[in-house]
């Protein structure tokens, strides 16, 4: 996959620091650029949150407060007060003082209460549900990595065959169709024309009156609740991983210390483990650390589909009930995850491929 | 969706490309990459069928669709050959009429983000220092954040109700990719005796930059293009499945979403009607992958495996 074969290059790419020497200090140790870059990134998302929800036209604050004057008829002080608690800033202030108010309530990790299920504060709902997110998606990212790594190794060695080209056409159209629609299909063709699957009993994210615990029951309803969305990310995912850990291996077989290995008659299944691929599992392994990061971001479409009570169901029902409070908290939240997961990528890669850290 | 951020390879010194080059000069780029890769064709093909039937198909099936309670979830008919939806509409008229403003506007936004990453991509390599080095952290910056989601709350804040701010939402994030692409391009291609001499006469860092640079990047623009195409209409999709554009009008991605809101998924009757738009999403998607993968293995043989 060319997305994933360039990815070096865009961590090689060159900043020159140009300007005051605390400047060039950091543009010139690939430790702190990095960290910079992350917290850019989450200050530039906070910022942009704060622009959406006090600038738009259609202000979010302003259409809260005409709402609980014409619906419920509070009068206009009233529903400004309950405005200011809920999107924890003060409308009468200047903007300026508002932006600080903000950054200072958000890095107290203060994200306000929820719109539509009052007294709940944004951190305990999102407490609630990143951990069924965590689990499944976790999960699905592990069995697709690793059922990717080895269909594309075995793909790379019976290259040219019929075998090949049917995985590589497989591969292609599983991850060219949206995930959130393959699973929409699993459900009307297997779960509602077919009746293969229990459908209706396999939605939630774990059955009514079990208890949470390390119980063998706990875990195994945990999973057969999982199973439906597990399936799915693994179905939509697992092409992209195999058609470039394909392409990694195949550059890897042609290397010159593999023909060595081979020369010296080390077994082929050694050299296939330790010389192929380990060098070919590399570059891959940059993109499971990113895509750890967008673990949460995954699930926004599926969670709803099959009703599995994580980050992307809350999402999609903050949405749907244009709870703004929830909807930034949790894009915060995701923001934040993919932007760490980002700097471990680059953090792990110049440790096993020096080249960058001395380049870049 | 992360789109191909692939770089583009030296042109010279592979004799292949080179002819695939002169070829595209001399035929066009459309005919000599279908004459060259049957995959691509096949879905050039698929993708002028769902053309003609979003745009030409309409004028053939005027009128409007009315809601006809006896054809709720209605097996399909001569008349109605996908059946009818969960109010009794039929479902083929939704089809011929909804692929029109989905494509008009992932094309729009597949414009938009091509452009703004040509032109900043382009400005960073011709200006280089601080314009280079800033403009690389926005991008950086753009590129962390997760599309989706930034798609979804923008939305939620903004109402989508015209074409234009809809491909505006949908081009916001898919920039940066191309940036770094055509910036790496336009660093090589800058030093090339062609450029050099056009310098040397004194033709201006505009004229040199769309006169000389970029028309030998067409193909590779064209490829991100259709990547940028792709990701719009799964963008696209997404907003209307999570119901945060304006709920009107046909379009494939509301019908997704009303066979999905209505509880339709639920119903036995129900398949064709779900099916009809999820297949058409799905084929339009698979045939512009069909094209980017061919394109790329025409112009740009290096990731030509083997």
């Amino acid at each position: 996959m060319a997305a994933i074969a360039s990815e070096p290059v865009m961590t090689v790419e060159q900043t020159e620091a140009s300007g005051p020497s605390l400047l060039r200090r950091i543009g010139s140790s690939f430790l702190l650029r990095r960290i910079l870059r992350a917290v850019l990134t989450v200050y530039f998302v906070m910022t942009l949150i704060f622009f959406l929800v006090r600038l738009m036209p259609g202000d979010p604050v302003q259409v809260y407060i005409n709402q609980q004057m014409t619906q419920y008829g509070y009068d206009y002080d009233t529903a400004r007060n309950m405005a200011q608690s809920l999107f924890s800033i003060d409308a009468s202030k200047p903007i300026y003082v508002q932006y600080f108010d903000y950054m200072k309530n958000l890095l107290q990790g203060n994200l306000g209460m929820s719109i539509s299920s009052p007294g709940t504060s944004v951190v305990d709902i999102i407490a609630s549900r990143i951990w069924w997110t965590i689990f499944s998606v976790g999960t699905a990212l592990l069995i697709s990595f690793t059922l990717g790594i080895l269909l594309g190794m075995f793909m790379a060695y019976k290259r040219n065959t019929w075998i090949d080209s049917t995985l590589s056409a497989l591969a292609s159209i599983t991850h060219s169709v949206p995930n959130y629609l393959i699973a929409i299909l699993i459900i009307t063709i297997f779960g509602v024309w077919l009746e293969w699957i229990p459908f209706v009993e396999m939605r939630g994210s774990v059955s009514s009156g079990v208890k949470t615990g390390f119980t063998w029951e706990f875990i195994s309803d945990a999973l057969y609740h999982a199973f439906l969305p597990i399936f799915v990310y693994v179905l939509t995912t697992v092409g992209g991983w195999m058609l470039t850990m394909k392409s990694s291996t195949v550059a890897a077989l042609e290397e010159d210390f593999v023909t060595a290995a081979r020369a010296r008659g080390i077994p082929e299944w050694r050299v296939a483990l330790f010389y192929v691929g380990r060098n070919a599992i590399l570059p891959l392994f940059t993109s499971l650390v990113i895509s750890i990061g967008f673990v949460m971001g995954g699930s926004l479409l599926m969670e709803p589909i099959f009703q599995y009570k994580g980050i992307g169901q809350m999402l999609f029902q903050s949405i749907q009930k244009r709870d703004y409070p929830v909807l930034q908290g949790i894009f915060l939240v995701i923001t934040i995850s993919v932007v760490v997961a980002n700097l471990l990528a680059d953090l792990l890669y110049s440790r096993v491929d020096p080249r960058i850290r001395a380049k870049g | 969706m992360v789109q191909g951020t692939v770089d583009i390879q030296e042109l010279s010194g592979r004799s292949e490309n080179v002819e695939a080059v002169i070829a595209a000069h001399k035929h066009g780029l459309i005919r000599t990459f279908v004459k060259r890769n049957k995959v691509g064709a096949l879905g050039f093909a698929i993708f002028i069928a769902i053309l003609l039937l979003a745009f030409i198909g309409p004028f053939f099936m005027p009128g409007k669709n009315p809601t006809v309670v006896a054809n709720i979830y209605a097996k399909p008919s001569w008349d109605h050959p996908l059946g009818g939806d969960y109010m009794g509409k039929d479902v083929w008229y939704q089809i011929v009429h909804g692929g029109r403003t989905l494509l008009i506007v992932s094309g729009l936004a597949a414009f938009i983000s091509t452009f703004i990453g040509v032109v900043l991509g382009a400005i960073s390599a011709m200006f280089g220092g601080k314009v280079d080095a800033a403009l690389l952290m926005i991008s950086d910056i753009v590129m962390t954040v997760p599309t989706i989601v930034l798609l979804a709350v923008l939305a939620a804040y903004v109402r989508l109700d015209n074409p234009l701010l809809l491909a505006l939402v949908l081009s916001v994030t898919a920039w940066p990719a191309l940036l770094r692409a055509v910036r790496s391009q336009v660093l090589t291609l800058k030093e090339r005796e062609y450029v050099e001499a056009a310098r040397m006469l004194d033709l201006g860092t505009w004229h040199i930059l769309f006169r000389e640079v970029i028309p030998n990047m067409m193909s590779y623009i064209v490829i991100n293009f259709v990547f940028a195409m792709t990701g719009a209409i799964y963008g696209q999709v997404i907003l209307f499945f999570l119901g945060l554009v304006p709920l009107a009008g046909e379009n494939w991605g509301l019908m997704i979403n009303q066979a999905y809101t209505k509880g339709a998924i639920f119903f036995k009757d129900s398949l064709l009607y779900i099916l009809a738009p999820i297949f058409m999403i799905s084929l339009l998607q698979l045939s512009l992958v069909m094209i980017s993968n061919a394109m790329e293995d025409v112009f740009n043989p290096r990731l030509r495996e083997e």
